[in-house]
């Protein structure tokens, strides 16, 4: 008897595909940011714990909420509402009532995410809008900062945390100021060491310098990551405060100061590098990255607050599209320049 | 500047596939037995699909002319084997649809002998005659494009070509046809070269061969007599080197302007393969009846290379090579990369088929879309600097009007777009669509 033939595909070629997939881009994120998480929890101690688990419970309640029934799976799969929500957390101060932290990772989510019409479609980095969101909102209890418990304090939970919703919420005795607000409200620089290290005060994130830049030339190993973004926007910095120091060093920060102080590599390596708020074109890449140095320096420098990365992303992320437009790459063969 | 980049041999962007060759990069090429039916497509090449000059019941010579040029952009065809013309009339062709073609009956008892050995006196032929002598021998591009051969040899009044290019890139994953010839002919292919370099007028002969061939670099070198104008090119390991803008570019440093052709930079490019038969055909008298084609992929029991008459149904191919294995899901002609799916093993090897690939299970499992992130890996992949990624949300909202204006038509079909999407959206064939709907669209009557 003859042998039947298998039935035979007719996927189209190609075939071949490199390994990489859209969630493990976002898990490597993730892993990117273990040190750094971990870190916050050392200083933090329960509060950090606490914080972060807030914020990434919002941001998936918001992602499971939303997303219709068939479609729910593909939209926690892809790991990106985890990655929303503690990326949030980690630029939240850590004394933080916890349920404004959920209902940041909510919001962020929802307005930042979902009616944009779900991942890859949003205009505006979900994490900082829901932080935007929370500045708006409790601008007292968003610039509340605590010191570290330092070393032993594991289980301490600062008091704040644990506020009630829609309750004033206690002011904390222990308030501190972080690096940035130091440097522009009374002049008082940070030893660079504690900038790196994370002896300082700030938000969950943003006190260790040395293990975000660590998680960072991980994803750059695994090419995760647009290099061209981190790196211009902390050229851009270095070089704009370079300039500043020229005209007066002792009122402006130095460059290193600028560069490790308040959330500025949480920002350039781990938000503005979002791909989907980010320009796609390379040449448009650098215009992102440059834009986003040079508002963060005039803002800190010249305008009424402390920080100003998370305003700078946000506005470059708004002027991605144009920039987009106009940085189309050059095609093969028609004339110009490459790239 | 300029210099440096010369001195690296490369176009920019493109993708690293995993080239998969050690399967078949060491394995000699052998014969295919005769078998018994063979089928011979008229429109096996592109342009107008040749004529057939024999009737039913009619016997053939294996070699024998048994269709004619349709035009000139056309070739001709020869009977793979010597036999009995069965019927000529409609079969299914490798895209699925039925189109017309010679069926023929080999003759049990033939020794299959071509009249072989007598060589033609190219050198006194015109460069008239011999762009005729090359479409009577049906040679065609062997690379997969199959475009006859003697239209890129009729350069207009006014138009020198400097250098012919040989493109020994082979940069597809799997196929090693070409390695393997490089390294069993190296001989033919410098005859070639030669007939090919004096009739084009050209200054020299450059053989691209990508730099994950060391042996096939250094046989066609050691070749090559002291003096004659052949000069072999290393070329970076990459797809798709092999493109033949892409080789210019990496080899002379050139741009092939948008919508013009490799003559535009003085420069006439063709596939080892394709000068393999030339010296074929003008030394050894030759035409185009069979060709090399790589057996290969995960669900094939033997893997080879082998030499196959044109017709052969990959079929008795596949049964050569052992049959395939259980889990066998996609038969592919050509390279993983830019080859055609078949759904039946009846259709016939071609002209252009450089390999017969089966694949199971893993190559072609239905992967999870996940939506498009802007990454912009397709950019930063995309041999032409188009933007894949707009292209592909374009085209999913049916704006195809739209991609005009991105150059959705310079677009070649390398696949490198979809290659390298994280998010597995099939990027190059949602182009695909896009430009078949244009280029199909009837324009309204004026």
């Amino acid at each position: 008897m003859k042998k039947r033939d298998p039935d035979l595909l007719l996927a189209h070629a190609p075939l071949l595909r490199q390994g990489m997939t859209t969630p493990s881009v976002m898990r490597d994120v993730l892993i990117a940011l273990a040190p750094a998480t971990a870190a916050s929890m050392w200083f933090f101690g329960l509060s950090a714990i606490l914080v972060l688990g807030a914020c990434i419970g919002g941001a998936v309640a918001a992602e499971w909420l939303f997303a219709d029934k068939q479609a729910r799976g593909d939209s926690l799969r892809d790991a990106s509402g985890i990655l929303t929500g503690l990326l949030l957390g980690l630029t939240l101060p850590p004394g933080l009532p916890l349920w404004m932290a959920f209902l940041g990772g909510f919001v962020g989510i929802a307005l930042g995410k979902v009616i944009w019409g779900g991942l890859g479609h949003n205009l505006f980095n979900p994490a900082l809008l829901g932080r935007a969101f929370l500045l708006a909102t409790f601008p007292i209890a968003m610039t509340t900062w605590v010191p570290a418990v330092g070393d032993g304090g594991f289980l301490q939970i600062y008091p704040g945390n644990l506020a009630l919703p829609f309750m004033q919420a206690q002011v904390d005795a222990m308030s501190a100021a972080t690096p940035l607000g130091l440097m522009k409200f009374e002049q008082e620089v940070t030893p660079l060491a504690n900038l790196m290290f994370g002896k300082t005060t700030g938000s969950l994130g943003e006190t260790s310098g040395l293990l975000l830049l660590l998680g960072g030339v991980y994803l750059w190993l695994r090419r995760d990551l647009d290099w061209r973004i981190p790196v211009s926007i902390l050229l851009t910095v270095v070089v704009f405060s370079a300039v500043l120091g020229l005209f007066d060093a002792e009122r402006f920060p130095t460059p290193l100061f600028s560069v490790f102080s308040g959330g500025l590599l949480l920002g350039a390596i781990y938000m503005a590098t979002d791909p989907v708020t980010s320009p796609v074109t390379p040449k448009g890449t650098w215009i992102f990255g440059i834009g986003t140095g040079v508002l963060v320096m005039l803002i800190r420098v010249f305008g009424g607050l402390p920080e100003g990365v998370m305003y700078a992303i946000l506005l470059m992320n708004a002027a991605t599209p144009l920039i987009d437009r106009y940085t189309q790459p050059r095609v093969f063969g028609r004339g110009g320049d490459t790239k | 500047m300029k210099a440096f980049r010369r001195l690296r041999r490369n176009f920019e962007h493109g993708v690293h596939p995993a080239h998969h060759k050690q399967q078949t990069e060491n394995l000699p090429i052998q014969r295919v037995p005769f078998g018994k039916d063979y089928i011979m497509p008229l429109g096996q090449h592109i342009g107008i699909p040749a004529r057939a000059i024999v009737t039913a019941g009619e016997r053939v010579l294996r070699g024998q002319m048994i269709a004619e040029p349709g035009g000139f952009v056309s070739t001709s065809l020869h009977s793979p084997v010597t036999g009995t013309v069965k019927e000529i009339g409609d079969f299914r062709g490798v895209d699925g649809r039925f189109a017309p073609a010679i069926a023929i009956e080999a003759d049990a008892f033939a020794t299959q002998q071509v009249d072989a050995g007598t060589s033609i006196d190219w050198e006194a032929m015109s460069q008239e005659e011999f762009i005729e002598a090359v479409q009577m021998a049906g040679i065609v591009g062997m690379g997969g494009a199959a475009f006859p051969a003697h239209v890129k040899l009729s350069v207009p009044d006014g138009v020198r070509i400097r250098s012919l290019l040989i493109n020994g890139a082979e940069c597809e994953p799997y196929l090693t046809t070409d390695h393997r010839l490089m390294l069993e002919r190296p001989e033919a292919l410098l005859e070639g070269a030669e007939i090919m370099r004096q009739k084009l007028g050209a200054e020299e002969a450059v053989i691209g061969i990508e730099a994950n061939k060391p042996d096939a670099i250094e046989i066609v070198q050691k070749h090559i007599q002291p003096g004659a104008p052949v000069r072999v090119v290393p070329l970076k390991v990459k797809y798709p080197q092999g493109a033949e803008k892409m080789m210019i570019k990496s080899v002379f440093d050139v741009e092939v302007p948008a919508g013009q052709l490799p003559r535009d930079v003085e420069v006439n490019v063709n596939n080892v393969g394709t000068i393999v038969a030339i010296a074929d055909y003008f030394l050894r008298g030759m035409p185009l009846i069979e060709r090399v084609v790589t057996v290969a992929g995960p669900g094939v029991t033997y893997p080879a290379n082998l030499i196959v008459p044109l017709g052969t149904p990959v079929r008795d191919v596949v049964q050569f090579c052992g049959g395939l294995k259980p889990g066998t899901r996609e038969i592919v002609m050509g390279g993983p990369m830019m080859g055609r799916p078949i759904a039946s093993l009846d259709v016939p090897i071609l002209k252009g088929c450089s390999g017969v690939l089966v694949f199971t299970e893993e190559q072609t499992a239905r992967r999870r879309e996940y939506p498009c992130i802007s990454c912009g890996r397709c950019l930063e992949a995309c041999p032409y600097f188009l933007n894949p990624s707009r292209l592909a949300r374009l085209s999913k909202s049916r704006m195809f009007d739209e991609m005009k204006a991105y150059n959705v038509f310079d677009c070649v079909e390398c696949g490198c777009c979809t290659f390298s999407c994280p998010s597995n959206i099939p990027i190059v064939q949602l182009i695909r669509t896009a430009k078949d709907d244009l280029s199909h669209r009837k324009e309204p009557d004026a």
